[in-house]
């Protein structure tokens, strides 16, 4: 029985240690975010977060995960309550088919955890292991760009309002 | 207390020698020339340049991550101190555009800059003495008519009294033995043009050689397992800890193109190298192939290709690492990790398509003497060979912590090799990770 703590909450599974953390996200768990791409960390469609850090879930056994904070997709925000990113891949109309999309937001936010303000070729060389067949490679560019310009701003507005208390 | 007593060492052979020191201290200056116009020299001379410079590899040095291409300014982290590659562009003020041709030859055969100063021998010419004046003034030919870089290079950061340039010739007076190579009569054509790329030009001794207290490269251990930047660079004599010996077809496709069965990859500091000698002449690399081929020396019994398909080995049948059977799994993190996140790539298990990493039990990485390799790879994963559109290993920085990689590496050289266990290897992932992040 292994213990693990998914977008804030801890879950009790009972599955082998080495299985992927992939399957035991969307078999176990019901999150179905994360995709199967190639089972072989070539693809990055499986891309969660381990402690704020992206991984390659088809390639992470369990065990491994254990005792660390997971983040899936569902865990950014939901239908009704987007967050930023997931807004502006809408706002963008980042996703054809949408297969990469989870694991691409996933890989923009672990950048945007730990950068506000990522030039365009840091953008680039984060996102790159992550693959897209269908093409929309600039939409999701222009989606982290937008998401990371609304998170500056949003940040920026509780010192405005201090300012005028 | 190592770098004091060299140095006192040092200071000593200096004030032993004064008066022919004093006089090999101060180099005159050659004067400088009107850089020369890129139409006066032969297009044929600066081809052959051109591939000499990159059998050399002159642009890994003289380049800076995201710089111009030779001007220089790249950081090389050494036991004295930080040494700066200098601008090898031909611009007047801050490269090279004002050396005459003789300069060009006396710093590569000598070590001495234009105005008379030694130069570091961070810039490996104990190896470039061996060149033909030939070869140099090609070299010469293919530097003067690059792309001229306006680029100054940042001071050395060294420690008193190492800034004194002058001190260096004490070190030349040790270990430089200055001329051409001569070939040996006994050697084929092939291995003596080997011969002549390795020890030169190639400077592999500089990386896969021990080096003494006062940084020259140990005479009694040549190639026999050095380190740079970093990383462990492996015996390439009858010293190499590989577990299947390599032949010299082998050493080829390797060099060639960066990777070979059941070796695998060139990573780290080798990659720059395989990439630049997968555009010589391919006579050449066949040369450098066949000359470390015989450095290696015949392969013993136990060294033989044993590894067969990874179904035969004995292991393999027990089921120990079989995939979804519960039981067989041991509770080890090091063996968990292995099954959950190496074996999709690195063993056959039945899944659909693979990336086809080579079976760990032909990995050189796991039975080095040095740990370091094998956590760059792991924590780094590796690029796929310049050009090349195969898979790609991811990197497991963010994946594992530093206990999880250590449990793992301890589990791979238990399991995948016949050597002594490596020591304190925790610290060791804690440092590859640091200086990974920091470069």
């Amino acid at each position: 029985m292994l213990t693990l703590n998914v977008n804030g909450r801890q879950h009790q599974v009972d599955v082998d240690a080495t299985t992927p953390l992939l399957y035991v996200l969307r078999d176990d768990l019901g999150l179905n975010g994360a995709k199967f791409g190639c089972g072989l960390g070539q693809c990055g469609a499986c891309t969660v977060l381990l402690d704020d850090r992206a991984v390659l879930s088809c390639i992470t056994p369990v065990k491994i995960a254990e005792g660390r904070r997971i983040t899936t997709l569902e865990g950014l925000g939901t239908i009704d309550n987007p967050g930023p990113l997931q807004r502006a891949f809408i706002d963008e109309q980042a996703a054809q088919c949408g297969f990469c999309i989870a694991g691409m937001i996933m890989r923009a936010q672990a950048l945007l955890n730990r950068n506000r303000a990522p030039s365009d070729k840091e953008i680039r060389q984060h996102m790159s292991p992550n693959l897209c067949r269908c093409g929309t490679h600039m939409r999701i560019l222009a989606a982290i760009r937008r998401a990371a310009a609304e998170m500056k701003s949003a940040a920026a507005e509780p010192s405005s309002r201090e300012a005028r208390q | 207390m190592r770098l004091r007593r060299a140095l006192f060492g040092l200071l000593g052979v200096a004030l032993a020698g004064t008066e022919g020191f004093v006089a090999f201290a101060r180099q005159p200056e050659i004067p400088a020339t009107p850089s020369p116009s890129k139409a006066s020299f032969d297009p044929a001379l600066i081809a052959k340049g051109a591939e000499l410079a990159m059998i050399g590899n002159c642009n890994v040095c003289h380049t800076k991550t995201d710089g111009m291409p030779y001007a220089g300014g790249r950081a090389l982290a050494t036991p004295f101190g930080t040494i700066h590659a200098t601008n090898i562009t031909p611009d007047p003020d801050t490269g090279i555009g004002r050396w005459s041709e003789a300069a060009f030859l006396r710093a590569m055969r000598e070590g001495v800059r234009r105005d008379g100063a030694h130069l570091y021998p961070a810039f490996p010419y104990d190896h470039f003495t061996k060149l033909s004046a030939a070869d140099v003034r090609a070299i010469y030919a293919f530097l003067m008519t690059r792309e001229p870089v306006r680029a100054e290079t940042p001071a050395n950061a060294l420690p008193f009294p190492l800034w004194l340039r002058p001190l260096i010739a004490g070190w030349k007076v040790l270990f430089l033995k200055q001329g051409e190579l001569i070939p040996d009569p006994v050697l084929t054509a092939e291995l003596n043009r080997g011969a002549y790329l390795v020890e030169g030009l190639g400077h592999c001794g500089g990386c896969h050689t021990r080096r003494n207290a006062l940084g020259a490269e140990r005479n009694d251990s040549y190639l026999g397992g050095g380190e740079t930047e970093g990383w462990h660079a492996p015996a390439l004599n009858g010293a190499s800890t590989a577990p299947v010996a390599w032949t010299a077809d082998q050493l080829f496709a390797y060099l060639r193109k960066g990777f070979v069965r059941p070796h695998g990859v060139a990573a780290g500091p080798m990659q720059p190298v395989v990439n630049n000698l997968a555009n010589v002449a391919e006579a050449d690399v066949k040369a450098i192939a066949a000359y470390i081929a015989r450095i290696v020396g015949p392969a013993t019994e136990g060294r033989k290709e044993k590894v067969g398909p990874p179904s035969t080995r004995p292991e393999a049948q027990s089921g120990s690492r079989a995939l979804g059977d519960r039981d067989a799994i041991t509770t080890a993190d090091g063996a968990v990790i292995y099954a959950g996140a190496c074996a999709p790539c690195h063993e056959a298990t039945g899944q659909r398509f693979s990336a086809h990493g080579i079976h760990l039990a032909s990995s050189k990485v796991v039975t080095m003497p040095d740990a370091r390799n094998l956590a760059h790879v792991i924590l780094e994963g590796m690029a796929a060979p310049e050009a090349s559109p195969a898979a790609t290993m991811p990197g497991f920085a963010d994946a594992l912590t530093d206990a999880q990689v250590a449990a793992l590496m301890t589990y791979l050289r238990s399991t995948f090799s016949e050597r002594p266990a490596w020591s304190d290897v925790e610290t060791t992932v804690r440092q590859v990770r640091r200086s990974a992040s920091g470069s």
